[in-house]
């Protein structure tokens, strides 16, 4: 973990219509790290991404990407965006989607070489989406368009893959393939990657360290470092409870049982 | 031009002679283009409202356009573009924001439409302004018309071609278009100048109430038969133009038809035909079994 992280946001506070959604966040991301952006809805995790994204600017504070600050097209970051949208009838195979990660940004129809199109079936290989590449994406599952998303993202080649809660609407099963395939291509190509969640979870296997947001502030870290009851309980402003059960980690509010947050993630926590 | 003998029930008289058909096939062919390859992104894009709503808005420049004595199809373009620049400014490209900014200018452009038509009902020598604006003129428009008319196409489709990947990306996802580098708004507003000028060449032809069917109609049949846009394009233009031609066709013949002898409008047949197609297509497509409902998923936007 040594070198010159990819991913560096030092000092971010964003307010939006009158109303702080990041406070002063800060942490790094080392080229070829998986890390986990944790936090429930409303924490401020999108805000993040979009800031990382360039899609948002900040009121203070900056954020360098491979070492130079942001600029709008920035071809070291891979963006795979939460919601897209698809009606079953639109007119899109997978193969075009993933072209787009291409060229979508050119003007005129697509007029692709040979080599082109090979790159476009390896990069549907890569991301096991070679059955459906031809079928329409709008007809996919959730977790077969989440693969074909990664692909147009991947395809690029960037050096940092920011993933919007990929995880969002999967059923349990399609939620541990795509963390597997996800961690799988991060190792094998060298990529960083930052991932949002609600639910820590289903990342734990994989992940070498958790950015936590709760109340727009962050903590960051490995997860034994992180996700403990007094970084938790600082971070939040009131006590909280870190629990351990059968390898799972469950946040709760302390003094009263109720489950503080991560209630919204349903069946694949408890 | 002959006919022959056994395709005369068909051709009537005079068909391939006569210059108004002329000029009907050649505008109403461009435009069945323009409208395909413009409509399949209105539709992809969930726009059917907007493009509906240009349509009547149009009629308020359209109506106009006959009070100074002008052909309508300027006032068409010229209102479309205006109103399309107030959707953007006011919002459009929210989809909530985007129907109430499409609702609040077709609402006050009606207005105006509904004084320049009384306007024009009221003044003897525009008596027939109404039907020509709602109901369009493919017969009646002058041959000096043909090269405009061919101008504003090669604009409308070249913008939706030219623009063709960046805005299929933004269509899909802005942000993601974004992080891509489009500039995102920009091409949202050509596409936009796009679709206020198919509209209104629609608006001429087949009139601006029904200008609509030829823009949505071949296009969402052309979705159902096909997993490709640019192939989706080209069907859609197809069948814009052959509804569009036997519209034509039919509307000539008619004349001799009951129940008053006088021919019925091509805006009916055009229409029609292109119901009818969508309808085959949907029921034969659903049959077969092309479309299984999209699962829960992170895409369902």
């Amino acid at each position: 973990m040594s070198g010159s992280p990819i991913l560096t946001v030092d000092g971010i506070s964003v307010w939006l219509s009158g109303r702080q959604i990041l406070h002063d966040v800060g942490f790094r991301i080392e080229a070829g790290e998986f890390t986990g952006l944790i936090g429930s809805n409303g924490a401020g995790k999108t805000t993040l991404l979009r800031v990382i994204l360039g899609l948002e600017s900040p009121t203070s504070g900056h954020v360098l990407v491979g070492g130079r600050s942001l600029n709008r097209r920035n071809p070291l970051i891979g963006y795979v965006p939460q919601k897209i949208l698809l009606d079953p009838d639109m007119p899109l195979r997978a193969r075009d989607l993933v072209g787009l990660g291409l060229d979508g940004h050119r003007f005129g129809l697509p007029r692709r070489s040979p080599a082109q199109k090979q790159l476009i079936d390896e990069m549907l290989d890569a991301v096991d989406a070679t059955s459906f590449a031809d079928a329409r994406v709008g007809n996919l599952s959730g977790g077969e368009q989440q693969r074909v998303l990664i692909a147009h993202a991947l395809i690029s080649r960037p050096r940092l893959l920011l993933l919007d809660e990929p995880l969002a609407n999967l059923d349990l099963r399609s939620e541990q393939e795509i963390v597997e395939l996800v961690a799988r291509i991060a190792t094998e190509q060298q990529i960083a990657v930052l991932i949002s969640a609600h639910d820590m979870n289903p990342l734990l296997p994989v992940t070498d360290r958790v950015v936590y947001v709760a109340g727009g502030r962050v903590a960051s870290g490995t997860t034994e470092e992180v996700v403990t009851t007094e970084v938790l309980s600082q971070l939040y402003g009131h006590h909280v409870d870190v629990v351990h059960i059968n390898e799972r980690i469950l946040v709760v509010a302390g003094h009263d049982t109720a489950v503080h947050h991560h209630s919204d993630s349903g069946a694949g926590y408890v | 031009m002959t006919v022959p003998g056994s395709l005369a029930p068909v051709f009537e008289p005079g068909f391939f002679s006569s210059s108004p058909v002329h000029v009907a096939l050649i505008v109403g062919g461009v435009v069945a283009v323009v409208s395909g390859v413009v409509g399949t992104f209105t539709v992809m894009r969930g726009q059917a409202f907007a493009g509906h709503s240009l349509a009547d808005i149009g009629t308020a420049g359209g109506s106009a356009a006959f009070l100074v004595g002008i052909s309508p199809l300027y006032g068409f373009v010229t209102m479309n573009l205006i109103a399309a620049g107030a959707m953007e400014l006011i919002g459009i490209r929210r989809p909530r924001g985007r129907d109430l900014a499409t609702g609040i200018v077709l609402g006050a452009a009606l207005g105006l439409a509904a004084l320049f038509l009384y306007w024009d009902t009221t003044s003897s020598s525009t008596t027939g302004a109404t039907i020509n604006v709602l109901f369009g003129s493919i017969f009646e428009l002058p041959s000096s018309l043909v090269p405009v008319i061919a101008v504003f196409s090669v604009v409308a489709t070249g913008i939706v071609l030219v623009l063709y990947r960046p805005l299929l990306l933004s269509s899909l996802s802005p942000d993601l278009a974004a992080t891509r580098g489009v500039p995102v708004r920009l091409v949202g507003i050509g596409y936009l100048i796009a679709l206020a000028v198919a509209v209104s060449l629609s608006a001429v032809t087949i009139g601006a109430i029904l200008s609509t069917a030829l823009l949505i109609g071949p296009a969402a049949a052309a979705l159902r038969l096909t997993k490709r846009a640019p192939l989706a394009m080209a069907i859609a233009a197809g069948v814009g133009v052959a509804a569009t031609w036997l519209g034509i066709l039919l509307a000539y013949d008619s004349y001799d038809w009951p129940p008053r002898h006088q021919g019925w409008p091509v805006s009916f047949f055009v229409v029609t035909l292109v119901f009818a197609f969508y309808i085959v297509i949907h029921l034969s497509v659903r049959r077969a079994g092309g479309h299984r409902p999209n699962p829960v998923s992170a895409g369902a936007a």
